[in-house]
């Protein structure tokens, strides 16, 4: 059944669960995800050392609240502040919406060339995909972002996209792209990178960037990044075209500056991201920098849905990818098993939201050991674990058919004693006929899942 | 030392919830809880009624068929009594998925009374500083199970438990913290990666050298027991009751 609101990749392969077996066995990736994850925990504990961080966390929740409660206002302060400034604003009612008003841009300025930087929500309506439809060519600036347009293959982080990969596998593809070999020192790939992205900076037609958070009261967009790469996508085309997520907003100044603090220490494990670009408007008559046009994409894309409902609170997301790298199912399959641009967590919540409980992206919730890992990492309080039981019991029939059914037995035996007492029974006497020596190697049925992975003790405690 | 409003040490009163693991799998752990409690004086009541916290239906987004279940539950263990259970996740629940479980029906009053008076087993005993009256040679390590650490937030009470046993070495594991990978129907839903992460607790767990394996929830250890006798892990387990009761 295909969504109403397509966010995942439509290309992945297999099912879910074919995906996660694949995953988890291949040792090259749990490594390289687990390495970055234990990078970036150190950087987490040193921040809750060093800082209230649990105060600042309940500052940014209020925040974030806060701004998802008066969404419409501030959305209409930051369209008049931005127009004021002399930019455009676009709100787009989904992904297509949005990614046409794109194209007609670009295709009005007669633009052959875009450069973009990082952005999810660009990569949750396929803008690469529609602005290539129409005939122009997409450069993604982000170093993470190109290997992965060099690999052909879709992000596994928020924050990181290419995360997935070591400096090896970067390596090969930059040598295969180039034709010419590359070490794989770390110095030696960037400079590598650099080289070949700045050509596309200095000739690109269209700036993309994303937009980690609007300021309404002054209509500024605020870009964060650690590359560059952003301060060049957004100043140097002669058109930047900023597309946002309508929840990525704040009221002012004083709510910008505790986020943009935040953010950071959640998402890299550091005081500061190293660059925060600030953008008002495009040039303005006198000024040197900056682009002829500004255009400021505002995406509803099913969020403005979720507002007053018991998920309202995954608006309150900034976007940091923390629960990604706590979590331990994201640890060992990675992002591209999702299959949506939003993993681990947060995205096993958000892409089912955004598509609708009938897409295939339903299962994602299922795919959680429901450790809470997320709820303690999030800096901004979702209480992810709870979305993801609601998440699952949101699933309506026909789905999940054979377990509902299967639960509905369950249900009414152990409402009762004689059910439970008979349950009881049945699983003493199942142990006992199919116990060797104190283990169950193969249980029937539905059991054949745990015993795919595991003994099964038939005497407690085992021996 | 936080106690529970109206209960006090001497001629304490409690319930205690056998799990439907236990009963099913291992009644050893409930009896092991029982006594445990008994040896310190608590007047143990264990309704013959009870059944399951309906945690199974509810995790996995069936929320009308746990609530049977769970009302079960509320009437077993009706009464002032603290409601014991050898389970951080069961305990769990109660405690943080009743009000949610039963929120806008007629039973969400007394859903939300039996979480407030609902409590984990070395909660229990930490909170009313009942000694374990135990003895055990050796040495253990012990497993934070997740909900017990993050939803109950308890991580003192089961380290401060077994170190009131006598003769006993705590040696802490790496990565305590990180869950086994169990999750329920994420076990059987997600076989690969949740046996990849017990084989990662069971090696974490025989690293320490010690004698056994113990936690709060039979869940974790049947999962963690049951891939390190499949992938060839010596490892010994038991319940924190069992332990206890010697």
């Amino acid at each position: 059944m295909s969504a109403d609101r397509p966010v995942s990749y439509p290309d992945v392969a297999g099912t879910l669960r074919q995906r996660t077996r694949e995953a988890v066995a291949d040792a090259e990736l749990v490594g390289n995800l687990r390495a970055s994850a234990d990078a970036w925990a150190a950087g987490r504990t040193r921040m809750e050392e060093q800082h209230a961080f649990a105060a600042m966390r309940e500052r940014a929740r209020q925040i974030r609240t806060d701004a998802v409660g008066r969404l419409p206002e501030l959305l209409r302060r930051l369209e008049s502040e931005v127009r004021a400034a002399g930019g455009h604003v676009y709100f787009a009612a989904d992904g297509a919406a949005a990614c046409a008003y794109v194209v007609e841009v670009a295709l009005a300025r007669g633009a052959r060339l875009v450069a973009k930087s990082k952005s999810m929500a660009t990569e949750e309506i396929k803008l690469n995909e529609a602005l290539e439809e129409a005939g122009l060519r997409v450069v993604e600036t982000d170093l993470g972002e190109w290997i992965l347009q060099l690999a052909g293959q879709h992000p596994s982080h928020i924050i990181a996209p290419a995360v997935h990969l070591n400096r090896g596998q970067v390596a090969d593809l930059f040598a295969a792209e180039s034709g010419r070999p590359v070490p794989r020192e770390r110095e030696a790939l960037v400079a590598h990178a650099r080289g070949r992205l700045r050509e596309v900076f200095a000739s690109a037609d269209i700036g993309v960037s994303g937009v980690n958070l609007a300021v309404a009261e002054t209509g500024t967009l605020c870009v964060v990044e650690n590359e560059g790469n952003c301060r060049l996508v957004t100043a140097l085309p002669p058109v930047h075209v900023a597309v946002m997520g309508m929840e990525r907003i704040v009221a002012g100044w004083d709510e910008a500056a505790h986020l943009l603090e935040v953010l950071p220490m959640a998402a890299i494990g550091d005081d500061a991201a190293t660059y925060v670009n600030l953008i008002t408007g495009p040039r303005r008559a006198g000024e040197q920098d900056g682009p002829e046009e500004l255009h400021l994409v505002i995406l509803d894309g099913g969020r403005s849905a979720l507002r007053g409902t018991e998920f309202e609170e995954v608006l309150n997301c900034i976007r940091c990818g923390a629960c990604l790298y706590s979590c331990p199912v994201w640890r060992s399959v990675g992002g591209q098993a999702y299959a949506s641009p939003y993993s681990g967590p947060i995205g096993a919540v958000l892409t089912p939201l955004l598509e609708g409980p009938t897409s295939p992206s339903a299962e994602l919730p299922f795919l959680s050991s429901l450790c809470g890992s997320c709820d303690d990492a999030c800096p901004v309080g979702i209480p992810l674990h709870d979305l993801l039981v609601r998440a699952r019991a949101r699933v309506r029939p026909p789905q999940r058919r054979r377990e509902r059914a299967a639960f509905r037995v369950w249900s009414h035996l152990w409402r009762g004693r004689v059910g439970y007492w008979a349950s009881r029974v049945a699983a003493r006497v199942g142990l006992r006929l199919l116990g060797r020596r104190g283990w169950v190697h193969r249980l029937p049925g539905p059991g054949a899942a745990w015993t795919s992975q595991r003994d099964l003790p038939s005497r407690w405690p085992p021996t | 030392m936080s106690h529970i409003p109206g209960i006090h040490s001497a001629g304490m009163r409690a319930f205690l919830m056998r799990t439907c693991l236990a009963d099913h799998l291992a009644p050893s752990v409930a009896r092991a809880a029982a006594e445990v409690l008994r040896r310190a004086g608590v007047q143990v009541r264990v309704p013959a009624g009870q059944t399951c916290c309906g945690q199974p239906a509810w995790s996995i987004g069936l929320p009308d068929e746990a609530r049977p279940v769970a009302r079960r539950a509320l009437r077993a263990f009706a009464g002032p009594e603290p409601v014991v259970v050898p389970s951080g996740s069961c305990a769990a629940m109660v405690r943080h998925g009743y009000p949610e479980l039963f929120r806008g029906t007629p039973d969400e009053p007394q859903a939300v009374e039996m979480a407030q008076r609902t409590v984990e087993l070395s909660q229990f005993m930490h909170s009313h500083g009942l000694e374990p009256q135990a003895v055990a040679g050796g040495s253990v390590t012990y497993h934070d199970s997740c909900h017990m650490l993050r939803i109950l937030g308890e991580r003192d009470s089961p380290r401060a438990v077994l170190a009131g046993v006598e003769g006993l070495e705590l040696r802490e594991m790496e990565a305590t913290e990180v869950c086994c990978g169990f999750g329920g129907s994420f076990s059987v839903g997600f076989p690969e990666v949740s046996g990849k992460l017990g084989e990662d607790k069971a090696r974490h767990a025989a690293a320490t050298g010690a004698d056994e394996l113990i936690a709060c929830d039979l869940s974790c250890l049947l999962h963690i027991t049951g891939r390190a006798r499949r992938t060839g892990i010596p490892l010994r387990a038991r319940h924190l009751a069992e332990l206890l009761a010697g």
